[in-house]
């Protein structure tokens, strides 16, 4: 689709250069390979399956640990899947939760098959709809300036989806061992005295 | 029995330290429900499908947090891809508390098929299935449950059967909404 102009990864590292401690829930395929390749670290949860489920694995993990900042990241074929999360979240309204869909309007990983979101869903629209408080499309540089504050500032729920171009980019692979990556999640948000003993 | 089942399930919630319960409501489920938002201790959740429950379940885990999904026969059908997907392949605890249709008396058709999917479905999938036929033995299936599922990080489902919990009797002329 004309009139896209944003990269992925280059708008993901300057929105999330000082992310701190904040916790992460990526969403299968490019959004997993997106998140990692900006450097692995316990505090990541990367999803190699659940398609659908990213944004209320950062539900649970927002209500769990309301002083620290949760940020889902996630792609348009995932978050079409979990439509109906929407309706959860703006019930809910954690604070210090934020969704950031990194919107191609394709289904990357399966062969870049158009996805609704290039067809008339508007995504942030739909979040707007269900009571997210603050949801945006950005769709140029000097919006995505403000992608940082958005995702890892803003009172919650945010839904910031950013219209990205559609481009081959090389796979940064994290670990694919999901009780590992459970742990050691756990281990770094809990300390390993509590993610480990009963 | 004096005591109904829900109240000393939602005892052993809280002796197990339940602290997130995600529920797509049922009638067979009225009083937990409404036991569990009374409770300050837990943070209900209200999902549109019962799929988002096995997420949320994930996600308090994750951060610390020990959660239950309560919800109908019919809605095991739509948590399937996210219990292999998810709570199996990272060896997530899981526990969730079916109230059953499509069994003992059923009266509505639509029911039977997924109700009586549901135990083969779960198991293949690897849920640790502890069924309850009479109402004394929901409240120790939920406790040993509770302990299994958080103890052995294992996904385990007490079913409650259609027996404890009443069948339908299907008039033409009935109100709507009285289940």
């Amino acid at each position: 689709m004309s009139g896209i102009v944003l990269q992925r990864r280059e708008v993901l590292k300057a929105a999330l250069a000082d992310r701190g401690d904040t916790l992460f829930v990526t969403g299968l395929g490019s959004a997993t390979w997106d998140l990692a390749s900006l450097g692995d670290r316990p505090e990541n949860f990367y999803l190699w399956g659940a398609m659908g489920n990213a944004a209320m694995i950062g539900l649970g993990l927002a209500i769990a640990q309301p002083e620290r900042r949760v940020v889902v990241i996630t792609g348009d074929g995932e978050m079409l899947m979990g439509l109906t999360s929407f309706t959860t979240i703006g019930a809910r309204r954690p604070a210090n939760l934020a969704v950031c869909v990194l919107d191609n309007e394709r289904y990357t990983e399966t062969g870049r098959q158009p996805t609704a979101t290039g067809l008339g869903t508007d995504l942030a629209g739909v979040a707007a709809a269900c009571g997210f408080p603050k949801a945006v499309t950005i769709r140029t540089a000097a919006e995505a300036a403000g992608l940082g504050d958005l995702l890892l500032r803003t009172p919650g729920p945010v839904m910031a989806v950013v219209k990205v171009v559609d481009e081959a980019l090389p796979m940064a692979v994290p670990p694919r061992d999901g009780g590992y990556v459970k742990t050691r999640f756990r281990i770094g948000v809990l300390g390993e005295k509590a993610a480990t003993l009963p | 029995m004096d005591e109904h089942w829900s109240v000393a399930a939602h005892r052993h919630f809280t002796a197990a330290g339940v602290r997130q319960v995600a529920y797509v409501p049922d009638a067979g489920l009225t009083r937990l429900i409404e036991r569990c938002r009374e409770d300050n201790a837990i943070e209900t959740v209200m999902c549109a499908t019962e799929e988002e429950g096995i997420g949320l379940a994930a996600g308090a885990w994750l951060g610390g947090q020990k959660a239950a999904v309560l919800m109908q026969s019919s809605g095991v059908g739509n948590t399937i891809n996210a219990i292999a997907s998810l709570i199996a392949s990272a060896h997530f605890p899981m526990f969730t508390v079916v109230t059953m249709r499509g069994q003992w008396g059923e009266g509505n058709p639509w029911q039977v098929p997924m109700g009586q999917a549901v135990r083969p479905v779960l198991e293949a999938v690897g849920v640790k299935v502890f069924q309850a036929d009479s109402a004394d033995d929901v409240a120790p299936m939920i406790e040993a449950g509770l302990r299994m599922a958080f103890s052995t990080d294992q996904a385990v489902a007490v079913l409650v059967s259609q027996r404890v919990i009443g069948s339908k009797v299907w008039v033409a002329d009935k109100t709507e909404g009285g289940q």
